[in-house]
Order: structure tokens, then C-alpha cells, then sequence
């Protein structure tokens, strides 16, 4: 049997502290400067959200709904601001075959109404997002289990149609939030949790305050006393609150003016590399694309070291047509970047027994910062490949439901996931949902299931390595970048050494890991 | 008197089946956007499973006059009804905001209309002199440049340049009046600038107008000054035009203000709406509607009441 979690709290990181102690004096002023401080008022500015958000986690979907929910409530897993998956409301978990996994639950822990912590919340709150009658966005992630039963009085043992290795990754997911039920089975949803903060008032679209916990079970976290979170949609009215200090940190800085908040003292800048990426999906069922020919000249007809530098202005890193990003695991860094090759990109026009090609790419400024641009550089990219390239641009409003994997060549953007098995599942899986360049490669697959059931880490990077490069040769996406989380604070806002990379402000934790100084 | 009755009664009749009509537009109008809540909700998390499930639950599968039926029957009643994605009563979701947008947009007419009526005499008094030309040309070049670009002027003066008023409207829920007044400064000075051209225009032109007529010149015969002249028989003659641009701004003022929302981040009715709209969250988005719609009726009701019973031969018609 194989055993996760309680041994996984020391990791290097502890040991690099201990031994630091150990050697000398060397770390002491970094160790004295990252020491948390209680107290104080942290006001938070995020950008994505409105006024009909609700504290049901299973419509969670931007961040001021993500953050407000992490602030009250914990998971069963979370990634922690190292990127390693750290046990939260379960202390550890186990399985033979990847496929029963038995959850110890972490005792004494009591809800903000003073309700302790049992399986019947989980199985409760995971269920939100099971069955028939759920409208969550994260069904399709729990889609393979099978059933959730108690064990005793502090284990939950959840048994899937088949094996899954990244099983304990997947319930760190933001929609896996813990709720209790109340005395007639039902869940609260009201912002009851056993998170660091508690509910003080919740205006979605406009301000939510939270209050600490001062029962809180976790140890070094949740350091202000009070949180003002304040939708800001306006990346202008945001920056200039920041500056003339009326906020503490925003979600989300714009390139363009960075250089210019750079020279103020009282504001920190991170630049955090992470797994969002967009991409250029074919509907690689359909003509062109079915022929992988067009698709490799595809591939090598876009410049990605110009897109990082004029798109991204350098807050980003070329990625290679598949969607592991360098900072999650399993990543294969030997295999070879693509370049970018208007000669090859000819040679494989021509294999396909194309002289020219013309296919047109939806757009939206609404994926992302600069995605018409980059569409519109990729367009001069691929010219001299005699690749005519139309730009399409599509009205926001309404992208997903209208142009997304309805148009045969459209831009996406996908968010970071802990683990590739969540992003080829979601993406590239075949016969999937949301496989959005209609993907479907035979060894894939294959290697897909076989990685999900193996347990063995070197077996799975090999595996992993396989299908990035399958995804690089074949798949039907052009991934140019993964782009960087850019984000400000004051400077008296201080973090760890650590700085999640799954998601913006640190994995959209700020609010129980950052203090003030 | 009578008279004025009567016409208030019949305009309001009319007044509330313009309502009508206008609900139908809004109702009709937001069935041909495409997409609907549950699409817009889930985004890209959607599944035809979830998606249908989703609308089973709102009742989004109902036909189309069944849904109007049901939203308009209960407006006329006063059940604002609720909204398509948080569930909550419509009424909780904007009673806020509502307040909050009256307040900004009565804030920015208690400067506004003294202010852009004194300019319009000033310079109808003072025409053709270099002092009516500045008075133009200010409120002139205020009106041209877009909103959005006043208000970061203003908040790069007095924000960030000398840090008199905060850039963003951060209200707390407890706030006092004059932390309001003060957090609501810029964004009512930026809708000042707005809508006064418009107003002292109007004042100054029909009191000119006036100006050329008999009975002023008799006035001036008889000796009356200059000031006396604008104030005493010119002013009361000039009330029905002025009156009638004042309730256009003042309409304006409240439905017209997403983007100057938007820079300060204001809680008003405009950025609720736009995120509504966004979202397809259809009831809160035709309730809000018909809010605006009723606010203009009511504002242009209440300028021809004010027109007519200025104006003598009007109001003791035959």
C-alpha cells in the first residue's frame, strides 16, 4: 500500500530550513524578514465576478467567488504555495489500486457554526457536484466515481469506475470546497466553513468583508484580522487605488503600464510563472485540419519567442503545442522546442499537396490580454509560409457558447491545472466534453489510462513524456505561451518564500497566507 | 388647477402604457441576444447535461409569453420577482445600488443645475463679452472630451497629484453623510462637467431669445437695469425650455453613468446592468429597464407640469 500526505509535510523545503539552521547564519535575515505578523486590514482588488455571484461552490467560476470561498472554507486537498499537494481537511490518504481511496480526516476541527468536522460533510459537499440533477461545472471531473461512503468517524472512502492516480490533485480543486450539512441533510451554503475567516458581509459585485477566525485549525495562516475584498473591473481604477494606496494588492496588472508602476516604491510587482496558456485549436476531425500536415505547418508557422516578447512583454515562456507547463510535474524538459520554420511549415503545406493554405481564427479580447494581437502577429508569422491567415474577431459576450469548438480554427484559454492528467482528461481525451480540437489519437488514450493507474513516479514521467510529445507532433492546438500571473501589492504587504503558480495570488490563497509588516 | 389635474392624470395613463410598450421592447430585445443564462453561467465548464439541468431549474425551458406573463404580472403587483442566477430577490440585488445611483445623480444635480442655470444668466447677461465667451468655452470643452477621460483628469489631480478625495468610491455600509459627500466627490464633479454645458447652453439661448422681444424692449424703455430686466421678466418667460433640458439630464444623470461607475468604482444601477446583460440574468436586466423607462416618464411628467403651469395661456386654457 502506498501512503500520501502526513509524510508529505516535510518536503524539501523543511529540509532546506533545518539544514539552513544547522550550517549558520547565512539564511538568518531572509528567515527573520519572512516571519508572519497577525493583524491588521488586507484590501484585496480582484477582477473577475459580478453582483449575481453566489457562495455555492459549484457555480464557482471567477475569482472573487474562488477567493471568498477559500477564505472560509478548506478542501480536502490544496496545493500549497510550493506547488506540492499538501494535505488540508484530510491529514492523509491511501490506495492499493488507484481506484479506493480512503481519506483519514482531520480530527478536532469544527465549522464556523461550532459543528465538527465528519464524513457526512464530505460526502455531503462532494455530491453537490454528482448525479443527475447537478448544474456544477466541475461534474465532469468526478464523472469516474463511483460511490462515497464513511468509514468509521473520520475516514470517507471514495471508490472510482476506474483507476485514477491524480485523484487526491483533483479535490484540490476549487469547486471541492467543504460545507457542513445542516440538522436536515441538506448543505449550508451560507459561507459556514472551517476556514480562516468568517463571513462579516457579502456583497458580491461590489465589497465582501471577512473577519478572522480566531479558531482556526490551521497553523501559520490567516495573519489579518479583517479582509476587504473589492471587485474591480477596471484595470485603471484598480492600478490607481493601489498606487495611491486604497488597496493592498490586485489580482491582475496590465503590461502596458507595469513599467510605469515599477518606479513606485510602494508597490511590488510579482511575475509568476504558471500553466495559463492559450490556444489556437483545429477542429482536427474536419478538413484542413484532418490532415496532421496542415497542422504541423501550423505549428511552425507561429513565432513564440515574438508573441512572449510583444504580446506578453516578456511575462511569459514559449510553450511547445502540448499543455504542461514547466511548473507543473511530469514535465518533460528534454523534449525539443519547437522553432519558429516558415520553410518547414512550406515543406509540410506541400506534403499535404497544398501550395497555399487560408483558414480563418476566432478571436475574442476577452480570452485573455492581448489575444487579438497575438492572433493578428501569428497572421504576419505565417505569411511567408504562404499560410493566409484570416483574423475573425468575435464579440465576448457570448464566445463560449457561440464560437467555442463551434468555429473549425478559434482561440481558448485554459486556466493552470495541478497535474497534466487533469488537462488531457479535460481537453484532449477522446470522445470528451470539452475536447475542443477534437483530438483522438489511439496511443494517447491508452497511455492516458495506464498512467492514471500506475503509482510508480518514474513510470508516469515517462508516460507523461510520451504524450507531450505526441501532443507536439499531432495534437490539434498550437500552444505559443504559457503566460505569467502578474500581479502588484503595497510593500508592506509580505508573502513566504514560496509563491504559488496555479493560480494569480498565490493559488488564490493571499488571503490566509500573505500578512502585513 | 383643475385643469393641471386632469393633464396629470391622462399623462400618467399614457405614461403607463408607454411602460407597457417599453417592457414588451426590453422583453423582446433580450430573447434575441444570443445565448442564455445557463450558457453564460457555466461558460466554458458547459455540458449539455449540466446545461439542461441548469435551465429545468430556472424555468428557462417555459415558451417565451409564459415567461413574460409571469415577470410583468408581478411587477405590476410590486414583486420585482428574482434573480435568474443568485435566486435572491431582485429588490435586496438593487435597493442598494438604487440608492446609491439617486444619491450620486441628486449629488451631482444640487451642483449642476444652480450651477449651469447661474452661468446660462451670467452669460446671457454678460453676452458677447469676454467673460461669456470663457464661460462657453469651458463647459464646451468639459462636454467634448469623453467622460471616462474627465474622470481620470480629475482623479489624477486630486487623487493622485494632491490626494484631497480617494480615486475609487469604496463606500462602507455604515458610512456617515459627509464620508459619502467625500467619497462621492470626484464622481460627481466628473458629472458635473458633463452635464452643464447642456443646461447653461439652453438657459442662456432662450433668455437671448426673449431678449429681442417687445415687451423686453418696453421693460428696457422704461428704465429697468439690465439684471432686472434677465431675472424679473426675462427668467420666468424662459422656465418651460429650460426646464425640459434640465429633466433630460437629470434622467441622464441617473441611467447614463456606467462608465463614470466604472472608473470610481461606483456601486450604481449602470454596472449591476452591465453585469446583468453579461451574464443574461434576464429578469434583473428588464426590472432594471423598466426602472430607467419609469425614471424618464416621471421626468419628462413632471417638466410638462412644470411647463405648463408656468406658462399662464396653457394652464387657463379655454
Amino acid at each position: 500500500m502506498k501512503k500520501f500526505g502526513s509524510n508529505l509535510q516535510i518536503g524539501r523545503r523543511g529540509f532546506l530550513a533545518g539544514s539552513a539552521a544547522l550550517v549558520g547564519l547565512s539564511q538568518m535575515p531572509r528567515a527573520a524578514q519572512a516571519q508572519p505578523q497577525k493583524g491588521g486590514t488586507f484590501r484585496l482588488s480582484v477582477n473577475q465576478g459580478g453582483t449575481s455571484d453566489t457562495l455555492n461552490p459549484a457555480e464557482a467560476s471567477g475569482s472573487q467567488q474562488i477567493m471568498v470561498g477559500w477564505a472560509l472554507r478548506n478542501n480536502l486537498t490544496e496545493i500549497g504555495s510550493d506547488n506540492k499537494l499538501k494535505p488540508e481537511l484530510a491529514v492523509s490518504w491511501s490506495s492499493d489500486d488507484a481506484k479506493t481511496w480512503v481519506f483519514k480526516l482531520r480530527q478536532g476541527v469544527t465549522f464556523h457554526n461550532g459543528k465538527s468536522l465528519a464524513p457526512e460533510d464530505v460526502i455531503a459537499s462532494l455530491n453537490l457536484h454528482r448525479g443527475e440533477e447537478s448544474t456544477s461545472g466541475a461534474k465532469s471531473l468526478l464523472a469516474g466515481v463511483e460511490d462515497i461512503v464513511a468509514e468509521g468517524s473520520d475516514g470517507v472512502v471514495v471508490t472510482l469506475s476506474a483507476p485514477n492516480a491524480d485523484f487526491p490533485f483533483i479535490l484540490s480543486d476549487y469547486h471541492f470546497q467543504i460545507m457542513p450539512v445542516n440538522g436536515d441533510g441538506t448543505l449550508d451554503m451560507s459561507g459556514t466553513g472551517t476556514g480562516g475567516y468568517t463571513l462579516d458581509s457579502w456583497k458580491p459585485g461590489v465589497k465582501t468583508v471577512l473577519k478572522r477566525n480566531p479558531d482556526y485549525w490551521k497553523d501559520g495562516a490567516a495573519h489579518f484580522d479583517t479582509v476587504e475584498l473589492l471587485l474591480i473591473s477596471d484595470s485603471g481604477a484598480a492600478t490607481t487605488a493601489l498606487v495611491t494606496g486604497e488597496i493592498d494588492a490586485v489580482q491582475s496588472a496590465e503590461y502596458k503600464t507595469l513599467g510605469l508602476l515599477g518606479r513606485d516604491k510602494n508597490v511590488e510587482i510579482e511575475s509568476i510563472s504558471g500553466g495559463f496558456h492559450p490556444t489556437f485549436a483545429m477542429q482536427s476531425s474536419q478538413a484542413p485540419f484532418s490532415d496532421n500536415n496542415v497542422r504541423l505547418a501550423l505549428k511552425y508557422g507561429v513565432d513564440r519567442e515574438a508573441l512572449v516578447k510583444q504580446v506578453l512583454r516578456g511575462h511569459g515562456t514559449v510553450a511547445n503545442d502540448h499543455p504542461v507547463a514547466p511548473s507543473m510535474p511530469f514535465f518533460d524538459a528534454g523534449l525539443e522546442q519547437r522553432a519558429y520554420d516558415p520553410d518547414k511549415a512550406k515543406f509540410h503545406l506541400k506534403e499535404a499537396g497544398l501550395d497555399s493554405l487560408s483558414v480563418s481564427l476566432s478571436v475574442s479580447d476577452s480570452l485573455f490580454a492581448g489575444a487579438v494581437d497575438a492572433v493578428t502577429l501569428y497572421r504576419e508569422h505565417a505569411a511567408p509560409a504562404g499560410i493566409d491567415l484570416q483574423v475573425t474577431r468575435e464579440p465576448g459576450d457570448g464566445y463560449w457558447s457561440d464560437v467555442w469548438m463551434k468555429k473549425p480554427f478559434f482561440t481558448s484559454s485554459w486556466g493552470a491545472r495541478p497535474v497534466p492528467d487533469m488537462i488531457f482528461a479535460t481537453a484532449y481525451s477522446k470522445g470528451g466534453d470539452w475536447n475542443e480540437s477534437q483530438f483522438s489519437n489511439d496511443s494517447f488514450q491508452q497511455l492516458m489510462l495506464a498512467a492514471r493507474s500506475e503509482l510508480d513516479d518514474a513510470k508516469r514521467a515517462q508516460m507523461y513524456g510520451d504524450m507531450q510529445a505526441i501532443l507536439r507532433d499531432e495534437g490539434g492546438s498550437v500552444i505559443p505561451f504559457f503566460r505569467n500571473f502578474v500581479y502588484a501589492r503595497r510593500a508592506d504587504v509580505h508573502h513566504g518564500d514560496d509563491v504559488a503558480s496555479n493560480w494569480s495570488l498565490d493559488g488564490y490563497k493571499a488571503i490566509e497566507r500573505w500578512w502585513k509588516a | 388647477m383643475h385643469h393641471l389635474l386632469r393633464l396629470f392624470v391622462q399623462r400618467l395613463a399614457l405614461g403607463l402604457l408607454t411602460l407597457f410598450v417599453v417592457s414588451l421592447v426590453i422583453f423582446l430585445s433580450i430573447e434575441l441576444l444570443p445565448g442564455d443564462v445557463a450558457q453564460q453561467v457555466l461558460g466554458q465548464s458547459a455540458t449539455p447535461e449540466n446545461l439542461a439541468a441548469f435551465r429545468r431549474e430556472l424555468g428557462l425551458d417555459q415558451p417565451a409569453h409564459t415567461r413574460y406573463l409571469a415577470w410583468f404580472g408581478g411587477f405590476l403587483q410590486g414583486d420585482l420577482g428574482n434573480s435568474l442566477i443568485s435566486g435572491l430577490p431582485i429588490w435586496d440585488l438593487i435597493s442598494e445600488r438604487l440608492y446609491n445611483t439617486f444619491f450620486l445623480a441628486g449629488f451631482a444635480a444640487l451642483i449642476s443645475v444652480p450651477l449651469a442655470v447661474l452661468l446660462g444668466v451670467v452669460s446671457a447677461l454678460y453676452r458677447e463679452t469676454l467673460l461669456d465667451k470663457s464661460i462657453n468655452v469651458a463647459t464646451l470643452t468639459a462636454i467634448s472630451v469623453p467622460e471616462f477621460f474627465v474622470g481620470y483628469i480629475l482623479v489624477w489631480l486630486f487623487a493622485v497629484e494632491f490626494a484631497l478625495f480617494p480615486s475609487i468610491a469604496n463606500l462602507s455600509e455604515d458610512a456617515s453623510l459627509g464620508d459619502r459627500i467625500y467619497r462621492t466627490f470626484l464622481p460627481a464633479l466628473t458629472l458635473t462637467l458633463i452635464v452643464t454645458a447642456h443646461m447653461m447652453r439652453m438657459t442662456r439661448a432662450s433668455l437671448i431669445n426673449l431678449l429681442a422681444l417687445p415687451y423686453i424692449e418696453m421693460a428696457q424703455l422704461k428704465g429697468a437695469s439690465q439684471r432686472r430686466l434677465i431675472v424679473i421678466h426675462a427668467l420666468p418667460n424662459a422656465i418651460a425650455p429650460i426646464v425640459t433640458v434640465i429633466a433630460i439630464n437629470l434622467a441622464y444623470l441617473i441611467v447614463g453613468v456606467v462608465i463614470v461607475e466604472v472608473v470610481f468604482v461606483y456601486p450604481g444601477m449602470g454596472q449591476l446592468l452591465v453585469d446583468s446583460v453579461a451574464k443574461r440574468d434576464f429578469t434583473v436586466v428588464q426590472t432594471a429597464c423598466l426602472l430607467f423607462a419609469a425614471t424618464y416618464i416621471l421626468f419628462n411628467l413632471a417638466s410638462d407640469l412644470i411647463s405648463i403651469a408656468s406658462n399662464p395661456r396653457l394652464l387657463h386654457r379655454k
